[in-house]
């Protein structure tokens, strides 16, 4: 799923401050799961900011609502109706819903109330970690199911550096080593003589290099 | 015991301060209290394995939430006590109690008095209870 | 064997001597005479002198500036290039820089992570890994042709090289490494500073076990101490070091003046034991900020003079 994480309290404030009616809208998808931007945390954040600026001295209405997904069409009309009343929407989905949310009401200001992070898992409650970085062309096949792409800090696809220590990566002990997991799991399948074939140069034009990407399926569309 | 404990203390009971959610300890402060004081169960003793460890976790975020807006994260305290230590009880409401007014009212208080003041339209007041009022009933806190 | 290219050092190699090179840092700054005074240093006691590349990610003077300027006194210049912070069109492109000022030797890196720097909030690039720079230098030298497929006009004419680490983890990949380098065309290889003797003779019976040694020249790196701090600095805070502690009781049993001496003393007599090892083509000798050691450290070795090609 979207790992996203809390934005500081003082940089919310900073852009709502500008505002006097908010509506906080939080997605129950990815952001939930992650505890970042779910309903528990739109009440949490709409509570603090309320106290906050009644301690300014600043008269503030800060309404929740949260809805399936905003990166869907048909949750984000839900809020039409009731949108006008307000002067700005403060949106605790991913980056993704922010700006569908921003598309589709153009003349509302809308703030994102997390911090985007990566494509990644759970690996225990409240520990999120880094799996995937869309590379558009996918080659698990060859890495025994360990992308060296978002799993190797320089993405190598011949690695390890020589930095590796210990199973762990040069910038962090606590980050573990791809190439360590690719080589134990190469091991682990008893192919380790695919370790010495040599991976061709990486097609980075599906990539984020390649510019903004789109998928369209014709055969589905309506 | 029969033991006497300040009068500006209201008792919530909960089945298990596993229950606490970090809402209501934040809409506590929203509603104009001065300070909030979860008290559970020794650690290792609690009847549902681990409620009293999670509600640590959301005593000490809201803590950093309330530092975070100048409200004061001393103002929410938890303590581990067993039902029978009443003198505990006292002891910690009691000194909880002092810290606080040393501190001083709720800042929002005098705050909200003012803007009401200002404001004739009482509909905006963020202090409205009833929403909160509401989510408590249908968690069976009593108020 | 024969040579391939115009490189002195390939020629010293092939000619079956054992090869001497040293490195040079660039400066911070932009005066040409903080490397061409350590090169005038060590000029006569090396065959080709290595310059790194914005090593530990803090910038210096450029890799490719450097060994022009060492080209232009006479010095033969190893440019080492990381594949951290260039995409393929400006590594492309740099290699045919160094190729128009005649520079003929080339190492090719990954690069330390720019955390480590002076620029951790920099981008990185990694476009082609160092094994992939591997190849892609040998093809434009080989076949004459740019990665994309279009024609090079003068191809570039290199000795390729690529480090390699006996120490680093995992262990049991490090041979399988070492092939995979030599598929991919490396043609000379420095190690990374020897301490742990053991180690590195098992590293090297690996690689003859698989006539690796025959495949491309080994050459053994060395670093010596300048003090019992320094072992210990590069025992415990460098990834990749192997400092075992006998070698760090050693230094620090001698009094304080006398331990740079000491750092000397082993490393020759690493030399000189390694001399003895097949496989081993010739020596690296790594004196950062302390160039003006490397001609006795030759000299003792007995490896001076330099041989004529």
């Amino acid at each position: 799923m979207i790992v996203a994480k809390r934005k500081p309290i003082e940089e919310i404030i900073e852009e709502a401050q500008a505002y006097e009616k908010i509506l906080m809208v939080g997605c129950n998808e990815c952001v939930t799961v992650c505890e970042a931007g779910g309903k528990k945390e739109v009440a949490v954040l709409a509570s603090a900011l309320r106290m906050h600026f009644v301690n300014q001295g600043k008269e503030i209405k800060i309404d929740e609502v949260t809805l399936e997904r905003q990166c869907d069409h048909e949750y984000l009309e839900e809020l039409r109706n009731q949108i006008d009343q307000y002067d700005a929407v403060i949106s605790l989905a991913c980056g993704v819903g922010v700006q569908f949310m921003a598309e589709k009401y153009m003349s509302m200001p809308i703030l994102p109330g997390v911090d985007t992070c990566f494509m990644g898992v759970t690996e225990e409650r409240g520990v999120w970690s880094e799996r995937c970085q869309g590379c558009g062309s996918c080659m698990l096949a060859k890495t025994a199911g360990i992308c060296p792409v978002s799993r190797c800090a320089k993405r190598l696809f011949n690695g390890p550096c020589g930095g590796s220590t210990d199973g762990h990566c040069e910038i962090d002990k606590d980050v573990i080593c791809g190439w360590q997991l690719i080589v134990d799991r190469l091991t682990k399948l008893d192919k380790l003589d695919d370790y010495e074939v040599l991976m061709p140069i990486k097609d980075w034009s599906t990539e984020r290099a390649g510019g903004p990407r789109k998928v369209v399926r014709e055969d589905v569309m309506q | 015991m029969r033991l006497q404990y300040p009068s500006n203390v209201k008792i919530i009971k909960l089945p298990c301060t596993g229950k606490v959610d970090l809402i209501h300890l934040l809409r506590s402060f929203e509603k104009g209290a001065d300070g909030v004081c979860v008290i559970g169960c020794m650690e290792g003793a609690c009847q549902f394995t681990s409620g009293n460890i999670r509600a640590r976790k959301r005593v000490e975020e809201a803590q950093r939430i309330l530092d975070s807006i100048k409200i004061g994260g001393e103002r929410v305290q938890m303590f581990n006590l067993s039902s029978s230590e009443a003198p505990q009880f006292v002891k910690v409401i009691t000194e909880l109690t002092e810290k606080i007014k040393e501190m001083g009212p709720n800042p929002m208080k005098a705050e909200s008095s003012k803007l009401k003041a200002q404001n004739m339209d009482a509909q905006s007041s963020p202090l409205s209870a009833s929403s909160f009022e509401l989510q408590a009933h249908k968690e069976g806190i009593s108020l | 064997m024969k040579t391939k290219t115009p490189s002195k050092l390939e020629k010293i190699l092939s000619a079956g001597h054992l090869a001497v090179t040293s490195e040079c840092g660039p400066p911070r700054g932009s005066d040409p005479k903080a490397i061409t005074k350590k090169a005038e240093m060590i000029k006569d006691h090396v065959d080709a002198i290595n310059i790194t590349d914005n090593q530990t990610s803090v910038i210096r003077l450029s890799s490719l500036a450097s060994c022009i300027h060492l080209k232009l006194m006479g010095v033969e210049p190893i440019l080492q290039m990381v594949v951290r912070d260039r995409n393929r069109i400006a590594l492309q492109s740099d290699i045919l820089g160094a190729a128009s000022f005649d520079i003929h030797n080339i190492l090719c890196l990954s690069g330390d992570h720019q955390q480590f720097g002076d620029s951790a909030q920099g981008q990185n690039v990694f476009d082609i890994d160092s094994m992939q720079l591997i190849q892609t230098v040998r093809h434009m030298r080989d076949e004459g042709k740019f990665l994309g497929g279009d024609d090079i006009k003068r191809p570039p004419n290199m000795f390729v090289g690529a480090a390699a680490n006996p120490f680093a983890d995992p262990f049991e990949i490090r041979t399988p490494r070492l092939a995979k380098k030599i598929a991919a065309g490396v043609e000379f290889i420095q190690t990374q500073c020897i301490y742990n003797l053991e180690k590195f003779e098992l590293w090297m019976q690996q690689a003859r076990d698989r006539g690796l040694h025959e495949k491309t020249y080994i050459m053994a790196g060395v670093t010596p101490f300048k003090s019992a701090g320094m072992a210990k600095y590069m025992k415990n805070r460098v990834p990749g070091m192997d400092v075992p502690d006998e070698v760090v009781k050693r230094m620090a049993g001698v009094p304080k003046e006398k331990q740079a001496e000491e750092g000397i003393n082993i490393c020759v007599e690493t030399i000189e034991r390694l001399k003895e090892c097949e496989g081993v083509s010739g020596f690296h000798i790594m004196a950062i900020e302390w160039e003006e050691k490397v001609p006795g450290i030759v000299e003792r070795s007995g490896l001076y003079p330099r041989p004529e090609v």
